[in-house]
């Protein structure tokens, strides 16, 4: 009797444990399927960032042509959104734009690669060591500063040589946003021109070329796609850079193509119209948003070329 | 012997390519340095303007009209309480997405979808993102120009950064750790949450911190926002105005043709930015040196 009891409470035990564990499985049965829903809602943050942007964008963009004909927009040489009669042409914005990024890159173009070459083809290990964090130090710094840097440096400077330049231009700022670039168009491109084979160069110098030779023959051609790719992203990142053109190249709208005087970006009014007080509603409000949409669709379509042109045409080996 | 090729001639321009190689590589070195040359005219500028203006008043006093009284803490403590909503933010969202597509996501349209919208959102300019933030946080939400709305703006800035990173981090951890796990009985999500996520979290936290360095570095999104040039009271929380060190520098910046001494303010704004900086890099490089494993 004594002895069946005591089985009994050990089944009773043993069976509640079971039951508990049970328990415990299903409870974690539903963690492991909520878990993943869970997740599957954040990642969708993302998604809806993308649509929330396109959204605005779109949606504002509209309303500014409801207002202002979007020929005139895309067509006009003249942007004065303040004045009585106001107009609202792009295009001295884009001549802004289209300028400063081609300063940017006469600079961060030629000195982005050859800092390339020299990083991954004629650095010995120790003077990669050291250059490489100074060159990721250059990458860090933000853009504020080197805004502060074209505007209270780099012009005074500049006009030491050019005594008509004025004092907000966009010389200084394209130039200044070329430094920014360079580490950018460097490592891209020196990521490319690694991932060519060492077998390559090898062969190459094995039949007596110099490393110049095995540089300019074997390996730029054989990165080509990469660092072409390298460079439409510098571009994107000159079109998209806001602060140091807003600090040091000025308010001017009109449509020239003087460097030394003052010109405006797409970025930079969209800094001067949105810092300013320009109440919800109104017309110059609405520009806003069409200058940031075509922003935003420029850039798009610069990271989308540039992931197809790295895909693409990339050699395989 | 009327070949083109003598051995004279070889030999001459044998010569010229190795002089050629020679020379051009030194040119080479020369563009290398060029950046590191910049950085140093750049940081003695700003040094020696900016120094003599650092001390415990500039650092804790507050805004003012008067260069020489004005201070900074506003400007720092809106930079800590930004940072306090960046961080919490794109870490739940940030590694939440990676486990997702690393881990959780089937090969598949949804997460090709996923993955090309996160590219495509990291080549944004920054400023687009300021007009989302003004547009939804700011005026839709109606939450103005608060911590909040430039905290969620930034975070959804620097989100993509946190995603890659994390999601290589994850990639980096080899199969064999959750096999193991999964062979003892583990669940998949216990896996991640005990094996998976702990060998990662070095990779995640570096790349967390190199995002957070980027929101506190940005000034565009918040000018769009509106963060004024007022002298604002300390920020105390959540829901109250503020500014951050690179509105600060902007706005003394502007000031510097009218008041030379704003200048020499911006400088010294600078260099407490960059200290705040370089602690986080270090601190990003410190983990990624000493709690990397290798497998």
């Amino acid at each position: 009797m004594v002895d069946n009891n005591k089985e009994s409470t050990s089944t009773v035990r043993v069976k509640s444990m079971i039951e508990k564990n049970r328990q415990k499985q299903s409870f974690r049965s539903i963690g492991e399927k909520a878990v993943p829903n869970l997740l599957l809602g954040i990642a969708m943050i993302s998604i809806l960032t993308t649509i929330g942007i396109v959204f605005v964008l779109i949606s504002e963009t509209f309303e500014f042509f409801n207002r202002v004909s979007i020929v005139e927009f895309f067509t006009g040489t003249v942007l004065r959104p303040l004045s009585q009669d106001p107009k609202f042409g792009i295009l001295p914005l884009i001549n802004g734009t289209i300028i400063s990024s081609v300063i940017a890159m006469v600079v961060a173009g030629p000195i982005g690669m050859m800092t390339a070459i020299y990083l991954s083809e004629y650095a010995s290990d120790k003077a990669r060591r050291v250059l490489k964090p100074v060159l990721e130090l250059l990458a860090g710094i933000p853009t504020i500063v080197y805004g502060f840097f074209a505007f209270t440096f780099v012009t005074p400077f500049l006009r030491q040589f050019i005594p008509e330049m004025s004092a907000t231009n966009i010389l200084a700022p394209g130039l200044v946003m070329g430094v920014m670039i360079i580490p950018m168009i460097a490592s891209l491109s020196e990521d490319a021109m690694n991932s060519v084979p060492n077998a390559m160069r090898e062969g190459a110098l094995a039949l007596g070329s110099t490393k110049l030779e095995v540089t300019f023959k074997v390996i730029i051609p054989a990165a080509f796609s990469g660092i072409v790719a390298a460079f439409v992203l510098g571009i994107s990142r000159a079109v998209g850079e806001t602060m140091i053109v807003a600090i040091a190249s000025g308010s001017s709208k009109n449509f020239t193509f003087d460097i030394t005087q003052s010109m405006q970006t797409m970025t930079a009014y969209v800094v001067e119209v949105a810092g300013g007080d320009a109440s919800r509603g109104s017309t110059i409000y609405y520009s806003l948003y069409a200058v940031a949409m075509t922003l935003f669709v420029f850039t798009l379509l610069m990271n989308i070329l540039a992931r197809y042109i790295a895909r693409r045409f990339r050699e395989e080996y | 012997m009327a070949t083109h090729m003598t051995s004279e001639r070889i030999q001459k321009r044998m010569k010229r390519r190795v002089a050629l190689n020679k020379g051009l590589s030194g040119v080479f070195l020369l563009a290398t340095t060029f950046g590191v040359f910049v950085l140093g005219v750049l940081f003695y500028q700003i040094i020696t303007e900016g120094i003599p203006y650092i001390n415990l008043d500039f650092l804790t006093g507050k805004l003012s009209t008067n260069a020489e009284r004005a201070g900074i803490m506003g400007a720092i403590l809106g930079t800590l309480w930004l940072m306090a909503v960046v961080i919490p933010v794109t870490i739940i969202l940030g590694v939440g997405t990676a486990i997702y597509n690393e881990l959780y996501a089937k090969q598949g349209k949804l997460q090709t979808i996923i993955q090309t919208n996160i590219a495509n959102l990291s080549g944004v300019p920054s400023i687009v993102y300021g007009i989302l933030g003004m547009t939804i946080f700011a005026n839709l939400l109606n939450l103005g120009s608060v911590v909040l709305a430039g905290g969620l703006t930034m975070s959804l800035l620097v989100l993509p950064i946190v995603i890659v990173s994390s999601q290589e981090a994850l990639r980096a951890v080899p199969s064999y750790l959750s096999e193991a796990s999964i062979g003892l009985g583990a669940t998949k999500w216990q896996t991640i949450k005990n094996i998976i996520l702990p060998a990662a979290l070095p990779g995640i936290l570096t790349g967390s911190i190199l995002a957070l360095s980027r929101a506190i570095g940005e000034t565009a999104p918040l000018v769009v926002l509106g963060i004024p040039a007022l002298l604002l009271p300390f920020p105390g929380g959540l829901f109250d105005r503020f500014t951050v060190l690179p509105m600060q520098i902007y706005y003394w910046t502007l000031d510097a043709s009218l008041v030379e001494e704003y200048q020499f303010l911006a400088s010294a704004t600078i260099i407490v930015l960059l200290v705040m900086l370089f602690i986080l890099n270090g601190t990003a490089i410190v983990i990624r040196n000493k709690f990397q494993r290798r497998y």
